[in-house]
């Protein structure tokens, strides 16, 4: 049995303005140990997602089920919350300097939610578990460290702090949250590598959040990528990599410095990201995607292609060539026009 | 820290030495008959000019000030026109009562503003939000000697009528007579006070409380699996309180510098109902000593404010 398994999962807002649709139907599965890189642009509802699973959206209707090694998450009253984030749980977020309170000392704040699960623990062992974590983390001088405040250490520090209080009671699954977005590019190898570590260590399940590719190359072993609360593509690492199926997914290739010959422009996907509360009719990225055909006013399901874990939610022949004869008949088409 | 401190207290006292001069000018432009109002409508040319004399009123405007300065600088603010009373020993007779009145009040405010507050962020939009947004405004809207009078009518002269003398109508009783009489004559003119406080403190509270409850350590908080009255409280109002306490210092120093409307209408004898008794009687050394220690406590408060916001917030440095 998977340790995570999402099944048509929705979230919905209700504003001002009209319901927004930040997830549609998501369904995916984690297994222990693994790591699943969920990649998607900003409001592409990765976010939402995982702080749906754990309880932390207010105020959204929630549809679907979320099972996290046999406990439905999903309507679970806070009680229940409450004994698994944090301590099966674990979560880091995009800014550690806004994600750590301002106002204590940055011990204070790990060793509080070691107290928050083991009552019984002295003041005494739970700071000397802080100190071990914080030098787990590979920040010098640990223990010396448990006394400054958040805004006395640097950006990867920081987010290392923030690593270190996630693990600190050893959780099964660790929901990281675009963790080096907010960093510097070579801090961010660094934050990287320490996750690894630790999940190496420690057996650790991840969810990775992010919009960064090169990131999901290295840290990912099943990618789910997302668009306008909908999952577009799903597939091992490798074959989102060498053989993806989905328009969208391809537009996010494309647009990576790399993939053309040097000093060409970069190709970025024309339009922008529909309106969660106006969706398109069918496949939401229709209006953007350069194959658009007919039938795709229907929405398209997540079905297989190919073979193994590779889904995709797209009506293009599954064959890449044909595909390009497609594209190639519509342009065709549309020119005397 | 020491540097704070001093370039602090010396910018202090630049204000109050502005502050005296304002107004001694003040006092000097407005034609002045404090001999005659003692001396009496009888009274001959020669008697005025005695006083005058006795008083230094004589003196052209620059030496009086001269000679106020100086006695300052000893420590002494001079004696009033009327009973040659030392100011010091007025000042030092009426301040308890306005502290009493000032502190107790308060701390009603501050309790009821901040509960209410947080209430009112903690869940907002709810019946909860709108029926204390609305007892806010109320009292918020309603001038304090308004308010007062309404208390004294309901609390004192209705429940006196049908026999039920709980509440005096005013005077004061120090707490050295006993802790009962002393809150007894002091309950209405605190909720006088305090509820039109109270009020602005449940808006301010609750705009702190919804910003700091928005912030990503608070959902960082919640990740940590904390209760959520920890949540709440441990995490949101610690931040939250910073704007809410500047306020507080700023607004209890203005208040023990005289509550001049409150003491007026319960008659509590403390420096708001001296000053305005002054005034009236245009006892200038009265009025400028009542003067200065207001504006020596607003100073004073301004820099307990500012070394208190660097205790609250560890990010911010004091130079």
């Amino acid at each position: 049995m998977a340790l995570l398994e999402v099944k048509d999962l929705s979230v919905s807002f209700a504003t001002d303005d009209g319901v927004v649709r930040a997830v549609r139907e998501m369904s995916f599965e984690l297994d222990r140990g693994k790591t699943l890189g969920i990649v998607g642009e900003s409001g592409s509802g990765k976010s939402v997602c995982t702080q749906t699973i754990t309880g932390l959206t207010r105020g959204a209707e929630v549809h679907g089920e979320a099972w996290f090694d046999g406990i439905e998450l999903i309507g679970a009253p806070s009680r229940v919350l409450r004994t698994i984030r944090g301590v099966r749980i674990g979560m880091i977020f995009q800014d550690p300097l806004s994600s750590l309170h301002p106002a204590y000392k940055v011990g204070w704040q790990i060793t509080e939610l070691i107290h928050a699960h083991d009552t019984l623990i002295s003041r005494r062992r739970a700071r000397a578990r802080a100190a071990e974590l914080l030098g787990l983390v590979g920040i010098p001088r640990a223990a010396d460290r448990l006394d400054d405040y958040p805004h006395q250490f640097s950006g990867g520090m920081r987010q290392r702090v923030m690593i270190a209080m996630a693990m600190a009671l050893n959780p099964d699954l660790l929901i990281a949250d675009e963790p080096t977005t907010a960093l510097d590019v070579t801090v961010q190898a660094q934050v990287l590598t320490v996750m690894r570590r630790l999940q190496e260590e420690f057996g650790t399940a991840i969810v990775l959040i992010t919009h960064d590719l090169g990131v999901v190359a290295e840290m990912a072993d099943d990618v789910v990528v997302m668009y306008a609360g909908k999952i577009m593509e799903k597939a091992s690492r490798r074959d989102i990599f060498y053989r993806y199926h989905n328009p969208y997914t391809e537009g996010l290739f494309k647009s990576l410095p790399g993939q053309l010959p040097t000093r060409a422009r970069l190709q970025s996907i024309a339009g922008s990201p529909p309106s969660l509360i106006n969706l398109p009719t069918g496949c939401p990225f229709r209006p953007r995607c350069p194959y658009a055909f007919d039938r795709c006013v229907e929405d398209p399901p997540l079905v297989q292609v190919y073979s193994g874990l590779q889904h995709s939610a797209c009506w293009l022949p599954r064959d890449l060539q044909e595909r390009e004869r497609a594209r190639v008949t519509r342009l065709a088409e549309e020119e005397p026009a | 820290m020491a540097r704070f401190l001093l370039v602090r207290v010396l910018n202090g006292i630049v204000v109050l030495w502005l502050v005296s001069m304002a107004v001694f000018a003040l006092f000097f432009v407005a034609p002045s008959n404090v001999a005659r109002t003692i001396a009496g409508r009888q009274a001959t040319p020669e008697t005025i000019a005695a006083i005058n004399e006795r008083l230094g009123l004589d003196q052209p405007v620059w030496k009086q000030y001269l000679d106020f300065v100086g006695n300052l600088l000893h420590g002494d603010l001079g004696y009033d026109y009327y009973y040659q009373l030392s100011v010091t020993q007025i000042i030092r007779e009426a301040l308890p009562i306005t502290l009493s009145l000032a502190v107790g009040a308060a701390i009603i405010w501050m309790v009821l503003g901040v509960f209410n507050g947080v209430i009112s962020a903690v869940f907002p939009r709810t019946l909860a939000d709108r029926g204390l947004t609305v007892f806010a405004l109320f009292f918020f809207s309603m001038p304090t000697f308004l308010l007062a009078l309404v208390l004294l009518y309901f609390l004192y002269f209705k429940l006196t009528v049908n026999g039920h003398a709980w509440f005096p109508a005013g005077g004061y009783v120090p707490l050295s007579d006993g802790l009962w009489p002393w809150v007894n004559h002091l309950l209405l003119p605190w909720l006088a006070l305090a509820l039109v406080s109270a009020a602005a403190y449940t808006r301010l509270t609750r705009a702190s409380m919804l910003d700091v409850l928005g912030e990503d350590y608070i959902r960082t908080a919640r990740a940590k699996g904390l209760p959520e009255s920890r949540v709440v409280v441990r995490h949101g109002l610690r931040s939250a309180l910073t704007p809410v306490i500047t306020q507080f210092g700023i607004d209890l120093g203005q208040l023990i510098g005289g509550v001049v409307v409150t003491e007026t209408v319960f008659s509590l004898p403390g420096l708001g109902k001296t000053s305005i008794d002054a005034i009236r009687q245009q006892d200038l050394p009265v009025i400028i000593g009542i003067v200065l220690f207001a504006a020596a406590a607003v100073v004073v408060a301004n820099i307990v404010v500012d070394i208190m916001y660097a205790v609250l917030d560890p990010r911010v440095r004091i130079h």
